[in-house]
């Protein structure tokens, strides 16, 4: 099947078959490598990516059900090589150690965080709870998730 | 991990998704948020050689309040009720088990409808729509028809809905206005299925209960009602007693295995336990 995709901005078009799944087209058609397959079967969540804007497990979709649809990886998260304040956040708040988890981690942070700018701790726990990191406990990442949550409300004030 | 190979459509609209489900029969499986569907595709436990894709039909995503029901369609995501006012103010079960369905993620795909018609006996929402006497609205190219819960759950992974009918929506009455309700589950992590889960719904008028509603989770081979609990409470005003003695009958109307998640003794106390935890819950919270 022929499918166009705009994925990072860009419309993208491919022959790919229906039972591709959307992380074997990202990874492997279009070669955006950061989205990862670890699990595979819908529990870890390093897989996912933002489909119109909301986080979805990329394992767990076949890559036609996004034809005509727009994807974010975190290879669309920076702007003219400027780091969106959560993955800055990420680094300043040493929120990744192996960073096998991170983009997923940043992608649901991001789109969280413009839904909800000002959360709480336990909301911010609950938000990345589909998403399993085996390195930080944690922590860091909700530290860095915080801290992107200050810098973004001082960007739009 | 890759499914089989399968022919797949994504009709626009649902007289094209019922011919398709009318001509292919058992060979076709709906597509609706895929968190079942593709993960048994991928195990291979599941090889249907053709897939109705309803993602793109408009209309299905409707949550309202009409003609005495809350109507669910068939693309309301769990994400979606969540965030739905008029089920927070006023399907009180609905609204405490929303977040506690697999995780984040997943909720942003998953359907209400879905996961009913998906009939996991670990499934959250079955017992939800026993509590609160809901129906699934199922149509096919020679009509519609409306089926109650009960007997729309039909046994593990089994539904009573027909190879060539669409669950269009799944209804649940009106509370009327002086209710109360919840979901208690008891899970080993966030994500994970019920070890035990209990939707309680209660309906009462001056302090007399009128209606009363307890669905079990995980506790038999489909999600139970506790018909002869519901029934001691119907008619009586909530006292220690009363829970007490409607929690010990829904504990003998669960069916536990034994399994990693416990044992089917501990299974049974914890109903117990949730069901007398969630009449007290709902009796110390109720709208009116
Ligand atoms: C990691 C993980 C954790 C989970 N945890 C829980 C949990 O704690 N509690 C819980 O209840 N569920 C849980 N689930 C299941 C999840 O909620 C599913 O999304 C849901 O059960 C199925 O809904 P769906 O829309 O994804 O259906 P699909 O996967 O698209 O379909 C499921 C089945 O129903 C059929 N179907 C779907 N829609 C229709 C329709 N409108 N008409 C006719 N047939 C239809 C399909 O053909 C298929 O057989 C979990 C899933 C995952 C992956
Ligand atoms: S690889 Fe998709 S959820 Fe783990
Ligand atoms: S940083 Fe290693 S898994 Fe999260």
């Amino acid at each position: 099947m022929n499918i166009t995709v705009t994925v990072n901005g860009s419309a993208r078009t491919s022959e790919v078959e229906p039972r591709m799944l959307l992380v074997h087209y990202i990874r492997e058609v279009l070669g955006l490598r950061g989205a990862h397959v670890g699990c595979d079967t819908t529990s870890c969540g390093v897989c996912t990516v933002l489909l119109d804007g909301l986080p979805v497990k990329s394992c767990t979709m076949f890559a036609v059900q996004a034809d005509g649809r727009s994807i974010m990886t975190v290879e669309g998260m920076a702007t003219n090589g400027q780091l969106h304040p959560v993955q800055a956040a990420f680094h300043s708040e040493h929120g990744l150690q192996c960073g096998f988890c991170t983009p997923g981690m940043m992608l649901v942070a991001k789109a969280f965080l413009e839904e909800n700018p000002a959360p709480s701790e336990e909301e911010i726990r609950w938000a990345i709870s589909g998403n399993l990191c085996r390195c930080t406990g944690y922590q860091n990442i909700v530290k860095a998730v915080q801290a992107a949550a200050r810098n973004m409300s001082e960007v739009s004030k | 991990m890759f499914p089989s190979q399968f022919t797949y459509h994504a009709p626009a609209t649902l007289g094209e998704a019922l011919a398709l489900l009318a001509e292919h029969g058992d060979d076709a499986k709906v597509l609706a948020g895929g968190q079942s569907l593709i993960p048994l595709m991928k195990l291979r436990f599941a090889a249907p050689p053709i897939i109705v894709d309803i993602n793109r039909i408009p209309g299905l995503d409707t949550i309202a309040e009409e003609g005495g029901s809350l109507r669910v369609g068939a693309l309301v995501r769990n994400r979606a009720i969540e965030r739905s006012d008029v089920i927070t103010s006023r399907y009180p079960t609905m609204a405490a088990a929303a977040p506690m369905i697999s995780d984040p993620v997943v909720r942003n795909q998953g359907t209400f409808v879905g996961s009913l018609c998906h009939a996991d006996p670990q499934g959250d929402w079955g017992s939800v729509m026993l509590a609160l006497d809901g129906s699934v609205v199922a149509r096919s190219v020679a009509g519609e028809r409306v089926i109650p819960i009960g007997e729309f759950l039909d046994g593990p992974f089994t539904s009573t809905l027909r190879a060539d009918e669409l669950a269009v929506e799944a209804r649940v009455p009106d509370p009327g206005s002086e209710f109360a309700g919840t979901y208690l589950k008891l899970e080993r992590k966030v994500g994970d299925f019920a070890t035990v889960g209990v939707a309680v719904f209660l309906a009462t008028s001056g302090g007399t209960v009128t209606k009363a509603g307890i669905g079990l989770t995980g506790v038999g081979a489909t999600n139970i009602k506790a018909t002869a609990a519901e029934q001691a409470l119907v008619g009586g005003t909530v006292s220690d007693a009363l829970i007490e003695e409607a929690a010990r009958l829904a504990a003998e109307a669960a069916d536990p295995r034994t399994d990693i998640r416990g044992s089917a003794d501990y299974k049974r106390d914890v109903v117990r336990v949730y069901v007398a935890r969630g009449l007290r819950a709902a009796a110390a919270t109720p709208v009116a």
